[in-house]
């Protein structure tokens, strides 16, 4: 981490974080399991579909301004996609219906769903459209194809979703469009003079995307940062865990575990095969950063949060019953979600926390019976804070009206394969990818349940929903 | 060694703790004692006001400090929630005889804080919650400043609002640190100044933000926090690694350069202090007082700034208006109490009735503050007005960044606009602020009433008509009483509520409650015509229309009350009630209280009304008033009307001094009737009531205090004086000639 340019990097990072999904990938059956599993609880519920994750890839994630640069998102989403029906084989008329989440939006695809899955030779035929909830986006595109599926209407719908950060939106100022639009109105030269005369220097300011909270207009960094000074989590803390996060990314990238990684072959320059933000570092190098956000006093640098990236990918979901008479090995069951949501300033980035005892005391388990945790690493304060709330008595007790705490998981059965810290965190992306990951650690480590938790910009939502989802490996 | 010598200074600190926490003053922690020698001293104030024991104790510990070889740096925190230091303690500055006595306090508050500013050991004041007077001076007398971001951080010095200037080394400090100009600002507004504009002002040098719920709860993690990095940059500054010197903008550089010049500084002095000039009327020393002072300061040197700063701070502290404002002070705290306790029902839903000028201004404040509110006219026109008004005044805030627009879209998601009373059965309390005409409120009050709920409150906004009479139609009397709000209601602090023979001590508990939380200083009052507000004002304004039909012009009359103190002419007066509303209530008025309500002819006003001058509201009314004219003339159609109404002038009673004491002996005479008569139950509400709900001149503290200073037998010979003239409506009250007859007797001890 060179200290130049990330820092300025993460204060144009767009903070959106909030609502965080929890998902739960649990394992069952013994079908097509090898592996003797742990419990007898399917989790199963009577006359709801099982649903299961077929297969899931993306792209490689870049940090942005690298090799997707010159690219627009639908083409990212457009190669997550092709890569799913290459890996899968599937016809795509069996396709019946496609979803995908996007957080910020080029205007030009504003149903990037549709625009990418037309290119990606997908049917014509195959109606799509495109979600958005901030950080957890594609864990909407995902729930949303469980949803019709569970309610019958669709058997295989195909979810993802996409961000491409190195180019954003930028807008004329409201004043400048005014201007603009009245100009088409206007009829003869005269008016068109008076209108253009009324320009001023200040009309062509541009107008960045919001790079704060709507409702409290603080910047994500910044709430990160006074979040890990609300849970006294210190800069050595979260620098070691930004440093653990890299090293044990870079041995899944050595390892071969990336599974749901596919190749890119971006136009007029090389193939992309592997995630490019993974850069181990030493605690010295890390600990010279300045703070990026609370300054000069605070702990949140551009080492230990998540970077500006680029990145797509997609998911094949089916009902069980479907999949086995097409012939797939499903990956894992998609049990069951939550999604919440807090008070946008003081708990903005404490999703995990409220949604992970919800959903798993909706599918009657105990943190003891997950055998891999996936959350979503916004900034390693937000984690080591949301696992300090975890494990909090005075927390459960005043804000979750809890007995007492759910505990804190092992950090051995958590995120093991690296995070979002080091993996990258293309928004709208990044949902697939834990459940992915989580599917293909439970094959690995013969597992059977798994849990995911991301968290969401927003607290325009006050009622708590909460996101968490359960599936299983075969 | 280590090890021993660590032992040691515990100790030695540690016997100091046990002394001072029994009297509760400070607690001194040593906290870190990271690595080797780097220790950072943390005291930690008990109290929040400056008190002489106070200062004696912190002395010893700062001696303690600069003895102790390991101490390298300090830090200054409050343990008080919501407050650094509050200021100095105002009992002690009283208690003092003479002003030299009060000299002395300054003098030794300078050279406590004289010593922290030259102390070789760097002290950083950690601000979270009230930094006020004494409070910010020591804060600016450290090295360091760091504050929490919260709205309850304010800094300022609010002396001058008391009549006094900063005693304790503000008046020199604070020029050099913010320059001349802000510093004039800050002290002789005293206005309250955020954290966020104190960091740009360069007051603070560092702010904390408020932290969320954490391990602890948001209060205390967050004072807790403060600590931590007030610790990180004392130990920063004591080993150089960080600068106590701020770095000035452009824009502080050019007027620090330009204050340098003598000239340049004459100038600002002359303007600023005209400027205090043309405002106080020369009836208040402080803000030219505190000129002087800076100016000793910056023109002949340390020294003589010091010795002029406690010179007048003796000299401010026994004059009569420091005591009118400390009066005024101390009534506003009294009247920011409920003494009827705590209503049995807390008051979560409001309905008011009336969207007009009142009722969206009685909505704005109470939606403001999180009551779930009902706006009800009967008209959509009148409600689409009213609510327009609620918005306006909360996007004026949004527009001083005192509120962001999410915060003004939550505020107006409590308000509802309806027609009619869906929604009622739930209201806690009703406030009707519809059309002042018994019937029309008989009428509302039935209606009402087959809707609301057992428990709910009905209050009358009503200037004059009396509630008992209002109450007459009510199944439940005792839940029926007076809240009488004053326009423009998001501007004026006073609240007048009424309580009839019958309204239960439970209503008039939940009344003021509702007050308070609408942020007004409330006086309680009984039952009758006009209230005690209105009943002051009827009197003086009867005097206003004789003056003028004696042939003093509306200009002239404006002139000599403001220059009395008045903040608003007494023909500018009647202009902004509205001249049918002044006739209204002076004809009823006139009718309960016969001659001595009299005066001025009450013809006059009503033929003004039949022309349409109906003052401020209708455009015209003793002045013209035209959008973004400033300087407004004198309504040349009012030249037949008091043509018309002439009086021969009685020269004998027509001098300027004479008409001021006219028109002030009739209110103050009318005010210790209502004392008298059991309307008002004590005179500090009196006091407060007519300073803050009638622009009764703050410098002289209210009626009450004014009979003290001006004293009640002059006053009664006055009253006499202008009693031979014009008969009975000057006769003075019983209780002013039993105040009178004994001068020992005052309204306030």
């Amino acid at each position: 981490y060179s200290s130049g340019v990330l820092p300025t990097l993460l204060l144009t990072y767009v903070p959106k974080e909030n609502n965080f999904p929890s998902f739960l990938v649990y394992t069952e059956s013994q079908n097509y399991l090898a592996v003797q599993p742990k419990s007898k609880k399917t989790l199963t519920k009577s006359g709801v579909k099982n649903i299961v994750v077929v297969e899931g890839v993306r792209i490689p994630f870049l940090q942005s301004g690298t090799s997707y640069a010159d690219l627009m998102p639908h083409d990212l989403a457009r190669a997550a996609l092709q890569g799913l029906l290459n890996r899968t084989s599937v016809p795509r008329e069996v396709v019946d219906y496609i979803v995908y989440g996007t957080v910020i939006q080029e205007v030009k695809t504003s149903n990037v769903a549709r625009e990418a899955a037309l290119g990606a030779g997908f049917s014509d035929k195959t109606p799509a459209h495109t979600v958005t909830m901030a950080c957890i986006s594609s864990n909407q595109a995902m729930t949303t194809g469980v949803g019709m599926i569970a309610a019958g209407q669709c058997d295989v719908v195909v979810a993802g979703g996409v961000e491409l950060m190195s180019d954003v939106p930028i807008r004329h100022s409201r004043k400048m469009r005014k201007t603009m639009l009245t100009l088409n109105r206007a009829k003869t030269l005269g008016q068109k003079l008076s209108l253009l005369s009324k320009i001023r220097p200040d009309y062509f300011a541009p107008e960045l995307p919001a790079v704060a909270e709507f409702s409290t207009s603080e910047t994500m960094g910044h709430s990160a940062d006074r979040l890990a000074a609300a849970f006294a989590v210190s800069r050595l803390e979260q620098d070691e865990y930004a440093l653990r996060s890299h090293t044990l990314a870079k041995k899944a990238q050595d390892g071969g575990l990336l599974l749901d990684v596919v190749p890119f072959k971006v136009p007029g320059k090389d193939t992309v095969t592997k995630d490019n933000g993974i850069r181990p570092s030493s605690m010295e190098q890390m600990g010279k950063l300045k703070p990026a956000f609370v300054k000069p006093y605070g702990t949140v640098t551009a080492a230990n949060s998540s970077f500006l990236t680029d990145g797509a990918s997609a998911v094949l979901l089916m009902s069980e019953e479907k999949a086995l008479a097409m012939g797939y090995k499903p990956k894992a069951y998609l049990r069951d979600f939550v999604y919440v949501s807090q008070d946008p300033k003081d708990q903005l980035l404490l999703g995990p926390t409220y949604a992970t005892p919800k959903v798993l005391e909706k599918a009657g388990l105990t943190m003891a019976d997950i055998d891999v945790f996936e959350f979503h690493e916004a900034f390693a304060g937000q984690i080591l804070a949301n696992l300090k709330a975890m494990d909090s008595d005075w927390f459960a007790q005043n804000y979750m009206g809890r007995k007492s705490k759910v505990g804190a998981p092992p950090l051995e059965k958590f995120n093991t394969w690296g995070g979002s810290l080091s993996l990258g965190h293309p928004f709208a992306a990044t949902g697939c990818r834990l459940v992915m990951t989580t599917a293909h650690s439970l094959k690995k480590e013969g597992g059977q349940y798994g849990l995911v938790a991301a968290c969401a910009a927003g607290g325009q939502v006050r009622h708590s929903l909460l996101l968490s989802l359960s599936a299983r490996v075969p | 060694l280590d090890d021993l010598l660590q032992g040691f200074i515990l100790e030695g600190f540690f016997s100091h703790c046990i002394m001072t926490q029994d009297e509760l003053n400070f607690i001194v922690k040593l906290p870190c004692l990271l690595g080797s020698w780097f220790m950072v001293l943390i005291c930690c104030f008990q109290v929040n006001t400056l008190s002489k024991q106070l200062s004696s104790e912190f002395t010893d510990i700062m001696n303690e400090i600069w003895a102790n070889e390991a101490v390298k740096s300090a830090v200054l925190i409050s343990s008080k929630p919501g407050s650094f230091i509050a200021g100095a303690d105002l009992d002690m500055i009283e208690a003092c005889k003479t002003s030299q006595e009060v000299a002395q306090l300054s003098q030794e508050g300078q050279k406590m804080l004289e010593k922290i500013e030259q102390s070789p050991k760097p002290v950083v004041a950690a601000i979270s919650g009230s930094c006020l007077g004494g409070g910010l001076e020591l804060a600016i007398a450290c090295h360091y400043r760091i504050a929490t971001k919260e709205k309850k951080t304010v800094l300022a010095t609010p002396e001058v609002l008391l009549g006094l200037l900063p005693g304790a080394g503000g008046t020199q400090r604070l020029p050099k640190m913010v320059g001349l100009p802000a510093a004039f600002d800050i002290m002789l507004t005293g206005r309250n100044i955020r954290a966020d504009r104190a960091k740009k002002m360069g007051l603070v040098d560092q702010l904390v933000d408020p932290l969320g719920p954490g391990v602890k709860s948001p209060e205390a993690r967050t004072i807790e926090y403060l600590e931590e990095v007030a610790i990180d940059f004392a130990r920063g500054l004591a080993n150089r690694t960080v600068s106590a010197k701020r770095s000035k903008g452009l824009m502080q550089k050019l007027t620090d350069y330009a204050m340098a010049v003598p000239f340049v500084r004459q100038q600002v002095y002359k303007t600023v202090e005209n400027k205090v000039r043309k405002q106080t009327k020369g009836l208040y020393p402080a803000p030219l007082k505190i000129i002087e002072t800076v100016k000793a300061g910056l023109d002949q040197g340390h020294d003589a700034g010091y010795l002029a700063e406690s010179q007048n701070f003796g000299q401010l502290a026994v004059t009569k208006e420091s005591k009118a404002l400390l009066g005024l002070y101390r009534g506003q705290v009294y009247c920011k109490k409920n003494k009827f306790g705590t209503p049995q029902q807390e008051v979560k839903t409001l309905a008011v009735l009336g969207a007009g000028l009142m009722g969206a201004g009685i909505a704005q404040v109470s939606v403001d503050k999180g009551l779930k509110t009902i706006l009800k006219d009967t008209a959509q026109q009148g409600l689409d007005r009213g609510q327009q008004q609620v918005f306006k005044g909360l996007n004026s805030k949004v527009k001083k960044k005192s509120l962001t627009s999410f915060e003004r879209d939550s505020i107006l998601s409590n308000l509802t606009g309806q027609l009619d009373y869906k929604g009622f059965e739930k209201a806690d309390m009703v406030i009707e602020a519809v059309f002042e005409d018994i019937n029309i409120k008989h009428k509302v009050l039935k209606e009402v009433e087959a809707v609301i709920p057992a428990h709910c409150v009905f209050a009358s906004n009503t200037s004059a008509l009396p509630i008992s009479q209002i109450a007459a139609v009510s199944k439940r009397p005792e839940k029926v009483i007076g809240m009488h709000y004053f326009s423009p209601v998001d501007r004026m602090q006073l609240l007048e509520i009424i309580t009839t023979d019958k309204t239960s001590q439970d209503t008039a508990a939940s009344a003021v409650a509702v007050g308070l939380k609408q942020g007004k200083i409330v006086i309680v009052v009984k039952d009758g015509p006009g209230f005690y507000t209105t009943r002051c004002l009827g009197p003086m304004l009867a005097e206003v229309v004789r003056v003028l039909q004696e042939g003093t012009d509306p200009k002239k009359i404006d002139a000599i009350s403001t220059a009395f103190g008045f903040p608003v002419g007494a023909a500018t007066l009647i202009d902004e009630v509205g001249v049918d509303v002044a006739t209204h209530v002076a004809e009823d008025l006139g009718k309960a209280f016969g001659e001595r309500f009299g005066g001025g002819s009450i013809e006059l006003f009503k033929l003004m009304v039949e022309k349409g001058f109906l003052g401020r509201k209708a455009g015209k009314g003793f002045y013209i008033y035209q959008e973004g004219v400033k300087n407004r003339s004198v309504n040349s159609g009012m030249d037949e009307i008091l043509a018309r109404f002439k009086l021969p002038a009685k020269p004998e009673v027509c001098t300027d001094e004479d008409i001021q004491m006219r028109l002030v002996t009739r209110f103050v005479n009318e005010a210790a009737m209502c004392l008298q008569e059991g309307i008002l139950s004590s005179p500090v509400e009196g006091d407060i009531g007519a300073v803050f709900g009638l622009g009764f001149p703050p410098c002289l503290g209210g009626p009450f205090r004014y009979v003290d200073s001006y004293g009640a037998k002059q006053l009664v010979d006055k009253l006499r004086k202008y009693e031979a003239v014009y008969g009975s409506q000057f006769t003075p009250c019983q209780l002013l000639l039993d105040y009178a007859n004994n001068p020992s007797k005052k309204f306030h001890q």
